[in-house]
């Protein structure tokens, strides 16, 4: 695209086509902003199906069904962040919902031993980070493809799960989990219609905010972009290839393990070794959905987040609708994921010719 | 002394160590676990050695289809979401024809399974090879897909059908193995016939080791590319005919539950390497006998069969870690080659132009 700009400066302008100009500068703007186009097209879609469905079945613009949409959805918007660092670095991270399984389980249990329910906290996210540091390692140090080491690291923490506890598990009760499950209202409307939030839903945003700052304001942010656009020019710029490629596992982990203290806590300290099954498509759906391209080296965490909510609202319509078979729910996750790797497909081929 | 060596050197020789080892700890754990007898009411053999074999079927299967794709440098997740399509298919075909004369209704049942499952296989071949997405999401979409479809098939339920023929296929015997296993090493046999009598295996690990000198030494990727996909997800297909038969039932969540492991692990342990190139199928099928010998093993022992996973999950980390260069380098005391940046076999992280889909316009040859 270069080339041709600096030909057609080259070239004077040509006095009775006006406008041309204004559509240099038009198709510049365009060639800038294109990888935008997935995220708004998410966007849109996503107010399309929100005023559909307020339309079809009234009641979605409505502070008590957005409220407990929001906090339903808080895990997986964790786990979205996390995954969002994870493909932007070029990698990809399946592990996630087994991870909130074991650590859910082995959370529980250890607080059910006795030992203080903060420290079992800390516990849980620690073992996540343990997780995502094995696999960090496998990547970077042995070469393994991302996914296949991620994949050995999902059956490892499932499997592990189980052999903890095939039945569930209970939080005991004044356990300080529960706490991150107190409504707080904010709004306080007519009848039920509370806008409320709960510690858990305000850990999402804080992860949120937190992830926005790391990816796009910190230096170590800044190596993740190099690494996914290309390592080995990362590598030879002097950045800190592996040091950082370790740490957004490490991160990827940690974060599951903290979706499954906000899950846990959502549910009332209830912990089962089947949980998180099929969360770590939810988490890449999202990611994808929000424009952040699998190759690597491109995206952002609020496009992340808009994946989320799209996904929220296909859960929220399906539900509402009732006509439409839940069998078909995965279909249409599938479906619209393909349509937006394709949508990402064709835009980079455009951009490479 | 030279035979021991080349016999040291190939992997698969220790996949049979390893299904030796795991024998010798279920014998010693009940002395008569290789016994053999005839059950009084059926008049065919039993027993432990034989149900092995009888739940080796579908992982050979399954393990064959994913040779050849793990051979072109992709990979294969549907697998386990295949299986469950095609089993559903010919439950719900069965129980539909229940009137019907029931060798008919088995064959028919069998065509719309492999049907379905080549449809899908087709999906996934395009995506890959002409629209050139990178295979594992592909397959990941296909996984998350397929599961859902064998959901709609049933409707959500798992079916059951009663149909003697299609029960024979994993509870008949042909001389005292299981059906179901003589055909999964006659099927296995006939694909390396074509792999290894044709140019096919050869083009298949060309394009694996080197898709852009394999164009330009006249190979197509792309009906090769489609067709693995498309073999992968047949094969599939017929390993979940095999798992249904024994139970007659479709469990629309649990058959093909996180078999996709199984089978990566299969063609690991065979000597596949993931990065593609040479591929072993001997290696995968002593490979798939030695996950259904560590299935069975860890059922034996008491362990629960939910916590399986994790140990298959610690048999492929050890095994990718002895493929990587670093380790190979301390193994065997050699110098280590500089790690250059092209030789990098990054999974999703790989340039289109390694990934075997033709990305210039003069690729459509």
């Amino acid at each position: 695209m270069s080339s041709s700009r600096t030909l057609a400066d080259a070239v004077p302008p040509v006095p009775d086509l006006p406008e041309s100009r204004g559509a240099r500068r038009l198709a510049g703007l365009w060639e800038r902003n294109q990888t935008l186009v997935p995220t708004l097209a998410a966007l849109v879609l996503l107010f399309g199906m929100l005023i559909y469905a307020e339309i079809a079945y009234g009641r979605v613009f409505h502070a008590g069904t957005m409220s407990s949409l929001l906090i339903s959805f808080a895990p997986t918007i964790i786990l979205a962040v996390g995954m969002t660092i994870v493909i932007v670095s070029g990698g990809i991270d399946l592990s996630v919902g087994a991870v909130v399984a074991f650590s859910s389980v082995a959370g529980v249990m250890v607080m059910n031993i006795g030992v203080d329910g903060w420290a079992s906290m800390a516990l849980m996210i620690l073992s996540g980070a343990t997780f995502g540091a094995l696999a960090g390692v496998m990547v970077q140090y042995f070469n393994v493809q991302p996914f296949i080491a991620t994949l050995a690291m999902m059956f490892l923490a499932r499997g592990l799960a189980s052999i903890l506890s095939t039945t569930p598990v209970q939080a005991p009760e004044g356990s300080p989990i529960h706490l991150l499950a107190t409504d707080w209202k904010i709004l306080d409307g007519p009848r039920v219609n509370d806008f409320t939030v709960t510690p858990g839903l305000i850990i999402a945003v804080l992860v949120v905010l937190g992830g926005m700052f790391y990816l796009h304001r910190s230096r170590s942010g800044r190596t993740v972009y190099a690494i996914g656009g290309n390592e080995s020019s990362a590598a030879l710029m002097g950045l800190p290839v592996a040091r950082t490629r370790v740490g957004i596992y490490i991160i990827s982990g940690a974060l599951a393990g903290l979706a499954a203290i906000v899950y846990t806590a959502e549910v009332g300290g209830k912990a089962q070794n089947v949980t998180g099954i099929g969360w770590e498509l939810d988490a890449i759906a999202a990611v994808v959905i929000g424009g952040t391209l699998l190759t690597g080296g491109y995206g952002y965490i609020l496009g992340s987040v808009v994946g989320v909510f799209v996904i929220a609202a296909m859960r929220l319509i399906i539900t509402k609708d009732g006509t439409i078979n839940p069998e078909y729910l995965t279909i249409i996750t599938g479906g619209v994921l393909l349509v937006f790797v394709l949508l990402q497909r064709a835009l980079t081929r455009r951009r490479a010719s | 002394m030279n035979r021991l060596k080349i016999a040291l050197r190939t992997p698969w020789f220790w996949a049979i160590v390893g299904i030796a080892l795991l024998l010798t700890i279920n014998t010693l754990k009940d002395p008569g676990y290789l016994a053999l007898s005839v059950n009084p009411t059926t008049g065919l053999l039993t027993g432990n050695l034989l149900d092995i074999l009888r739940i080796s079927a579908p992982i050979i299967m399954i393990a064959l289809g994913m040779t050849f794709v793990i051979a072109t440098g992709g990979i294969d997740l549907s697998v386990g979401s295949m299986m469950a399509v095609g089993g559903a298919v010919a439950m719900e075909t069965l129980s539909s024809l229940d009137g019907a004369a029931p060798v008919g209704a088995m064959l028919t049942a069998i065509g719309l399974a492999l049907a379905l499952a080549i449809v899908l296989g087709a999906i996934n071949g395009f995506l890959v090879s002409v629209i050139g997405l990178q295979p594992f999401i592909t397959t990941l979409i296909m996984m998350l897909a397929a599961r859902g479809i064998a959901r709609v098939i049933t409707g959500g339920q798992n079916t059951n059908a009663t149909n003697e023929p299609f029960r024979l296929l994993a509870n008949g015997q042909i001389f005292g193995l299981p059906t179901s296993f003589v055909l999964a090493i006659a099927i296995v046999v006939l694909v390396a016939l074509v792999m290894r009598r044709t140019a096919l295996g050869l083009m298949i690990e060309s394009i694996g080791i080197n898709p852009h000198a394999s164009r330009l030494a006249g190979i197509r990727p792309r009906p090769i590319l489609f067709g693995v996909y498309v073999l992968a997800a047949a094969l599939a297909a017929v390993g979940g005919l095999f798992s249904v038969s024994e139970v007659m039932t479709v469990s629309v969540g649990g058959t093909g539950n996180l078999m996709e492991l199984d089978a990566i692990l299969a063609v690991v342990i065979g000597g596949t390497s993931l990065a593609g190139g040479k591929f072993s199928i001997v290696g995968s099928t002593v490979g798939a006998l030695l996950i259904a010998t560590l299935n069975k093993t860890v059922l034996f022992l008491g362990i629960p069969a939910a916590a399986t996973p994790a140990f298959k999950a610690v048999v492929i980390i050890v095994l990718v870690l002895l493929q990587s260069e670093r380790v190979r380098s301390w193994v065997l005391g050699r110098k280590r080659t500089p790690r250059t940046p092209t030789g990098d076999p990054g999974g999703p992280t790989r340039p289109a132009a390694e990934q075997g889909t033709p990305v210039s316009k003069e690729a459509v040859a």
